[in-house]
Parts: C-alpha cells; structure tokens; sequence
C-alpha cells in the first residue's frame, strides 16, 4: 500500500520535532534558562535568530526545548489515556451487562464535561505545574479510548477465533490481551495520534491560563503567556512558540488523517 | 415525541447527578487545608473556623454532600468568597456576555463553513477546493490562544481597526467571536463539503437530475438539505467546545463572560464560585446535547430512539 502525501509530511514533520526534542542540547545555541538582561525584548539578530524574551533569554532555543515538554506530556498523556482507556473499555466489552452499564455511565459522566473544562478544575484544585497537568489529561481523557475500544470488543468477542480462544480454556485476561488487543490496537493508534494533538493544544491552554507549567520551564503555552504583557513591543514573543504548537499539531493531524485513511482502505 | 422527551431526560438525570457530585468531591479534594487554600497561610485561626463554619466545612462530608444537593436544588450555588455575593447571581450577570460570544461564533462559522464547504464541493479538484481543505486543516491546528494574540497584533495594534478588547459593539465582538469560532469553522467546512460529495452519489441525486431539476435546485434543495442533519449535530457537539474555548477566548480579550469568572475564580482561589461555574458550563452542555437531540429528531424524523 503507498504511502498518502498526507501521512508522509505529517510523519516528516513530526519526526523534526521529534529530533529537535531529543537533541535540543546539540540544536539549540543557548540553554531554555540563559539570561542576558542586558539585551531583552530584542527582535532578531545573527545571535539570536529568533530574538530574545523579557530576560534575555534566547527565543529559539526555548522553542526547541519547548518540543521535549509538548511532545513529552502529549504522549504521557495519552499513554496514561489509553492504558485507563483500553482496560476499562475492555471489561465493559467483554462482560458486558452490569459491568458494561455502570462504565459507561461513568463515561457518560466525565463527557458532560466539555473538553478542557474539567482539566481546568483539576489543576484549579491541584495547583499549577507540568505533573498535575499530565495527571489531569490523562484522567479525563481516557472515555473517547473507552468508549473505541469496548465498541471494538463488542463486536469482535461473538468471532470465532475467540470463542476459540475461551473453550480451549484461555482466561478472560489472557483473551483480551493475546486475541483482542492486536485487533483494537490500529484504530486506537489512530486516535492517539490525535489523541497527543489534542494534548499539546490543552498543555498550551492551561499553561497560557497560568495552571500549566511554571516559570521557568520553556513550556510553549508559558511562552504565549509571558508574551501576552509584550504584545506591543515584542510580538515575536507571540509570533514562534504558536507557529511551533501549530506546526506540531498540523503534523499529528496529517498524520491521523493518513492513518486513518490507511485503516479504512485496509478494512474495505 | 412526548415519550422520547422523557426518555431522553430520564437518560439525563444520572449523568447530571454524577456530574454534580464528580464537582463536589473535586473541590473537597483540595490537597491539605480548603480553609487555608482559600485565605492563606497567614489567616488567623479564628477566621479559618468562622470560614470553616460558613461553608459547612466543620460538618462530616456526608451531611456536607446532603446539604450541596439541597441548596443545588433550590438553585443556590453558595457565596463567593471574595466579593461576598451570590455565586448564582455573579454567574447570572456573566451569562449574557458569554451567550453573546458563543452565538457570534458559531455564526461566524456557519457563514464561513456554508460557501466554503459547498464551493468546494461544488467544484471538487480546483483551486477553491484546495483552498477549503487547507483551510480545514489549519484551523483545525492553530490554537485559540495562538489565533486571539495574532489577530490583535494585526487587527487592533497594527491597523488599528478594531478595539483590543473589553465588550461594547460589534467591533469588540468580531475579533473575540472570529477566535473561538475558527476552530469549528474548520470542522464544519470539512463535515459540509464531504457530506455534499458523498450525497451527490446517492440514487435521489440521480432521479432529481433525471426529472430534469436545475443543478442549482439539486444542490439546494436535495443535496444540502441532508447534509444539514450531520451539521446540526456537530454544531450541537461543538457548542461545548466553544464553551470551554471562551475561558481562554474571554481571558485574551478581557470579555467579561462565565469564562473569565472562572479563571478570576481560580486565581483568587474562590472554590464556592470555580464550583458554580464549572456547574453552569456543564449544565449548559448537557441541555445543549439535549436540545441537539431533538433538533435532530425533528428534521429527521426517521430518527428512533427506542433502546
């Protein structure tokens, strides 16, 4: 099967990011935290490319560092997501009844809550601060993994091979893992990718709201946030670590599209 | 439609119970003491047992819950801690501010996704096209709080043509509304344009042409009018979405809706009033889905819900 246009940039972009997370102490030409207060606010120069913030610190190398924290609590999130996902999913799928019944109220529950609201009352409750955000994404954001893989298993238990799998003996657990879950995992690969996307954007919005990370982790939203006081004399404060969240972003939805075109053709 | 109402409610009650009582044991999970969260370290303990008193706190959790549900029923969200007044009439006085906003947002993408999706559709391939699926994606991936600054930097610090923020007439509206509305902008020219594709193939498509119907006809009348059910229901989803946007939208633009209460409520570590707005929004998502729903039962009446 080729690959789609799509799916190739997005996994190119994704894959500079990436890079630029891992080797943003080779990449970078200061550290995130280097102060020069003799030189801040300043637009570009041959020093400082992307010019520099209200300490003088570098802008570019803050939004390279900035890709480890985004990318970092982007797939945190969403592998706490989905392992909370996947296993909830799974026991209202396979037992169905009662069990199934009383989960997804509980689904039902957490979706009541639109999107980001109920992050902003956790890390309201919490406090500020990268751990608590990564806590509370990954606490709220497993009902739409949940609610994919129980449809999944709803239908793939009542296949013959696993009621193969269960007369000869193969316990519920040993089922869902070796039959069940080589079966969800593409369409869950899926909806990860926009799974982390979507993480990076709420990342960015608690921390642009000041419930993110704290100063002075070059966190991109914290970015945004800090250029918000220097809209008039400094827009480049405003102007990169937005077009780094976007590109990520854009990068992880091509991707999913691409990805999820592949299931489709796949599937047909 | 009397007995799917009801329905529907019934289906309502328990998602609205465990809502209030998730928010409940939320904010009773402030780590270490509520009281000295909400008034400092320094608060005299006198004043952390008149607070304690007040909010109930001095009670077992249990009686606690009880009396929450008691006054929630009665529609008293408590006092808010730092200005002294109602939470709910504090709230009641924000409402319009953040309707106003929600509205003009989703108008602004409903204005912005109906040519788009259908002159893409329309004219599948060209540059129209292109321009709408760019669009969508970019949308899609550009930040609220990214698109808010940029659009003040350009709009109001640069050409000056627009206010920077606060609320008044519509020039203060349309930069706040354009923000918050992008998003489901982007969605929806998606959603419309794939839909009119898909419909196009379908076999009425083909009668209506044969019977001799005019393209413009077939389009209006056929194509999109089935399109419109899957777009009532991403508006009813999405509304949610602009809900939670107008925290941020609000904060960028100083629009003094639910949004920016509850960031101040935050801040000031008010957790009477963080409580009734968090209540509010995810009320008034619910009897939005709720709304959407029978929206959704009326223009399709083949729709059933008899599970």
């Amino acid at each position: 099967m080729k690959t789609s246009p799509a799916l190739a940039l997005g996994a190119l972009l994704l894959a500079a990011f990436v890079c630029a997370a891992a080797f943003a102490p080779a990449i970078a030409p200061y550290t995130a935290t280097q102060q020069s207060l003799d030189n801040d606010l300043a637009g570009s120069s041959r020093a400082h490319w992307l010019g520099t913030d209200k300490l003088g610190r570098d802008v570019l190398s803050r939004v390279v560092y900035g890709a480890r924290i985004s990318l970092a609590v982007g797939f945190t999130t969403v592998a706490l997501s989905i392992v909370i996902g996947f296993w909830i999913g799974a026991l209202a799928g396979y037992f169905r009844g009662g069990v199934d019944q009383a989960l997804m109220r509980l689904v039902d529950i957490l979706m009541a809550f639109p999107g980001i609201l109920l992050a902003i009352a956790f890390t309201a409750v919490l406090g500020p601060g990268l751990d608590h955000v990564v806590v509370a994404l990954g606490l709220i954001g497993w009902t739409g993994y949940a609610r994919l893989v129980r449809g999944e298993i709803l239908s793939l238990r009542e296949k013959e091979f696993v009621h193969a799998a269960a007369a000869l003996g193969g316990s519920p657990l040993r089922v869902v893992v070796r039959h069940l879950l080589p079966n969800v995992l593409p369409a869950l690969l899926v909806q990860a990718t926009f799974g982390v996307a979507a993480a990076i954007i709420a990342e960015g919005s608690l921390s642009f709201l000041g419930l993110g990370a704290e100063p002075p982790t070059p966190s991109w939203g914290a970015m945004l946030n800090e250029g918000r006081q220097f809209i008039l004399v400094a827009p480049h404060l405003t102007a990169y670590p937005g077009l780094a969240i976007t590109i990520t972003v854009l990068a992880l939805n091509l991707a999913g599209d691409g990805l999820r075109d592949r299931l489709e053709k796949r599937g047909k | 439609m009397k007995r799917f109402l009801l329905h529907r409610i019934l289906l309502l009650l328990p998602t609205l119970f465990g809502a209030v009582t998730l928010v409940f044991i939320l904010i009773h999970a402030v780590p270490g003491d509520p009281v000295e969260a909400m008034l400092g370290e320094t608060a005299s303990s006198a004043d952390k047992a008149a607070l304690a008193r007040e909010l109930g706190l001095d009670q077992p959790v249990l009686t606690q819950y009880i009396r929450f549900l008691g006054d929630l029923a009665k529609g008293d969200l408590g006092r808010s801690l730092y200005n002294q007044g109602s939470v709910s009439a504090l709230i009641a006085t924000r409402i319009p501010a953040t309707l106003e906003l929600t509205l003009a947002a989703m108008a602004i993408a409903l204005l912005i996704a109906f040519p788009l999706g259908i002159l893409a559709a329309r004219r599948r391939g060209s540059g129209a096209d292109r321009f709408a699926l760019l669009f969508s994606l970019f949308g899609l991936a550009v930040p609220n709080f990214w698109l808010g600054p940029l659009l003040m930097i350009a709009f109001s610090i640069q050409l000056g043509w627009l206010p920077v923020s606060g609320r008044g007439g519509a020039a203060h509206l349309l930069l706040p509304a354009l923000t918050l509305g992008m998003a489901m902008a982007a969605i929806l020219t998606r959603m419309i344009r794939s839909g009119l594709i898909e419909t196009m193939h379908e076999d009425y498509i083909r009668t209506a042409r044969a019977k001799g119907l005019d393209e413009r006809r077939v389009w209006l009348k056929h194509a999109l009018r089935n399109s419109l059910i899957s777009v009532v229901t991403i508006v009813g989803l999405q509304f949610g979405a602009l809900l939670a946007g107008s925290i941020v939208t609000e904060s960028i633009f100083s629009w003094p809706g639910i949004g920016r209460l509850t960031l101040q409520a935050i801040q000031t570590r008010d957790y009477p009033l963080v409580q009734g707005c968090v209540l509010t929004i995810a009320f008034s998502y619910l009897a939005v889905n709720l709304a959407t729903d029978i929206i959704y039962r009326i223009i399709d009446p083949r729709i059933t819900y008899e599970d």
